[in-house]
């Protein structure tokens, strides 16, 4: 199976470990699901016998899983449509026109790459609680477009840089205005950006958990981690279906992931790299 | 935020090579029509970004200066009184030493395995894609479900008890979150575990934009594998490590949910996990003491910055000369 040039049979081992390793956690959740309780007492690493569905088919049954798939589809979806759209506005500024404080308005929110909500956390509840979006959606979602549009600028202002002055030009020519330009030209030659930044901010809305944390604490409106979290301290002795429950909240992610594979790593490497 | 200004320009830049454009001369003020369109365009985006990025952060230096439960407006002034509790507390000077642990530990142990990691997968092999997919699993899974999953497997009559007794290392079974001398180390490994797809995905990028003709002109000079990587690869993957080595610091300063997740508020301080995040929700939020929450937090931030402005001032800067702040 070696390929003639480098295949070197210690290599293939190697990474066969690696995977092992990575992988081996995420098939304890998958699989520790298909097994009953004291299966799981008895031998604690062993694999299904006989493999039971019940866990599965208890916490699908069951509405609290399907509201926080809700909740945390909701609060995803809401932001990657704030973060992207309100992010390839700025960056269309920052990328195409000339102006006294451009320079400012880039290092800040270059600046808030640095700082991930953890830093804002304690005012941000004060300031949500102020605005009574406590135990409410947007109370997430708001904070969540905030803390997304760094990394959303960073990586869109150089794709929007790229396109060539000669088409905004041509446009200049057939009488489109700016703004035309930017509706008609810009978003639809950017639309793989939008992707790579949109799947990010996705991704990471669905995984959030120290905002939902502060803000949410009524069980209707948690989010999946949330959710997780409460379900492993409230079925703690129930220790199979914690794990069914977890290996479900991870499935969308995974798929997203799975999905977008290229353009999620692409973005990342292009947020740090340029 | 002049030390801002790096990160953007490498950012901008990709890799600060090309020095910065020369600044044009600005045309002589700008029509209102495209001054609209600015408004416009990006207000919205600054609008959120001043009111729930900035605003708070500055709302934490003022709430920081009061005894405050978090009802009504602060009252209670205090001065710098929360400064000194928190400096002459113990507990956060261990969180504090945990977090130093914990970046020095991830530059150490992350950094050479992801090193090694992606020179490994940087050699032509059959289904490399799927293997850098498998990979990055850790990294897209949510912390809660990576600290569900650790925390039941290295409970002590967990799964990895149970698989080091089964192939003869039962000795090695050990309460893995509880005991205080272990913990740091056991969150050291999930740490990695969850975090190094990333570095590696980021370095084997790294390595594809090295131009194959150094290495080819490399061993064409008889050099082996080894010497070639040593000489020619890692010295020009440094950008990309130092860039890595930042993201980590920052993160690892600001660490929060992992520990959370896994050993609570409690327990991390009696197993010696705590982190100045930790620290801050327990004694702020969880507390019930709103002032002295948003001072940690500022504590917090001031450290992070000072770190973030050094690195970039004494590391980074080697990759960034010309750029703004690139020792002009």
């Amino acid at each position: 199976m070696a390929k003639p040039r480098q295949g070197n049979p210690a290599v293939y081992v190697g990474v066969l470990m690696l995977i092992g390793l990575m992988l081996g956690p995420v098939l304890y959740i998958i699989i520790g699901g298909f097994r009953t309780n004291s299966q799981i007492t008895t031998d604690p690493a062993g694999l299904p016998d006989p493999w039971v569905f019940s866990n599965y088919t208890d916490v699908l049954a069951g509405e609290t899983f399907w509201r926080q798939v809700g909740n945390s589809t909701i609060a995803a979806v809401i932001t990657t449509i704030g973060v992207v759209g309100l992010g390839v506005m700025a960056s269309y500024v920052l990328a195409r026109y000339r102006f006294r404080g451009r320079g400012v308005m880039y290092a800040l929110f270059a600046a808030g790459l640095m700082f991930p909500a953890t830093v804002a956390i304690t005012p941000l509840y004060i300031l949500i609680k102020n605005l009574g979006l406590v135990n409410t959606l947007p109370g997430v979602i708001l904070p969540q477009i905030a803390f997304g549009l760094p990394t959303t600028i960073i990586i869109l202002v150089p794709f929007l840089r790229a396109i060539p002055r000669e088409i905004e030009e041509a446009a200049a020519i057939d009488q489109c205005s700016r703004l035309g330009f930017f509706w008609r030209m810009v978003l639809p030659l950017s639309v793989p950006g939008l992707i790579t930044t949109g799947i990010l901010a996705f991704v990471n809305s669905w995984n959030s958990y120290l905002l939902p944390l502060f803000i949410l604490n009524d069980q209707e409106t948690f989010t999946l981690p949330l959710g997780v979290q409460a379900f492993a301290s409230e079925y703690s002795v129930d220790t199979a279906k914690v794990l069914a429950f977890t290996s479900l909240s991870m499935i969308p992610a995974l798929v997203f992931f799975s999905l977008f594979e290229r353009r999620i790593v692409g973005g990342l490497t292009g947020a740090v790299k340029g | 935020m002049a030390g801002s200004f790096t990160v953007a320009d490498r950012v901008r830049d990709g890799g600060g090579v090309k020095p910065a454009p020369p600044a044009r001369p600005r045309r002589r003020g700008i029509g209102w029509a495209q001054r609209l369109e600015i408004a416009v365009l990006s207000g919205p985006a600054i609008l959120m970004f001043a009111g729930f990025v900035i605003f708070p952060v500055l709302m934490a230096a003022y709430y920081g200066f009061y005894r405050w439960k978090g009802f009504g407006p602060p009252t209670d002034f205090v001065g710098l009184d929360n400064y000194r509790t928190i400096l002459a507390d113990t507990a956060f000077h261990e969180a504090l030493l945990h977090n130093g642990q914990i970046v020095v530990l991830s530059l150490l142990i992350q950094g050479p395995i992801a090193v090694g990691l992606a020179l490994l997968l940087n050699h032509r092999m059959r289904g490399q894609s799927i293997i850098r997919i498998l990979i990055f699993v850790p990294y897209v899974i949510s912390e809660v479900i990576v600290g569900t999953a650790w925390s039941l497997m290295l409970q002590t009559n967990g799964a990895v008890n149970d698989v080091l007794r089964s192939i003869g290392l039962g000795w090695l079974a050990e309460d893995w979150l509880a005991n205080p001398e272990l913990a740091l180390w056991t969150l050291m490994l999930i740490l990695t575990w969850k975090y190094i797809g990333f570095a590696v995905i980021l370095f084997l990028a790294g390595m594809q934009n090295i131009p194959e003709e150094l290495s080819e002109a490399a061993a064409v000079d008889g050099a082996t594998y080894w010497q070639t990587q040593w000489r020619v690869t890692l010295p020009l993957l440094g950008p990309t490590i130092r860039i890595w080595a930042f993201l980590s610091i920052i993160g690892a300063l600001q660490l929060f949910d992992l520990v959370y997740i896994i050993w609570g508020q409690y327990v991390a301080s009696t197993a010696g996990t705590s982190t100045m995040a930790t620290y801050m929700v327990a004694e702020g939020r969880n507390a019930g003491n709103y002032g002295y929450g948003n001072a940690v937090a500022v504590v917090l931030f001031l450290i992070s910055m000072l770190i973030a402005l050094v690195y970039q001032r004494f590391v980074l800067r080697r990759d960034t000369e010309g750029a703004l702040t690139g020792g002009r």
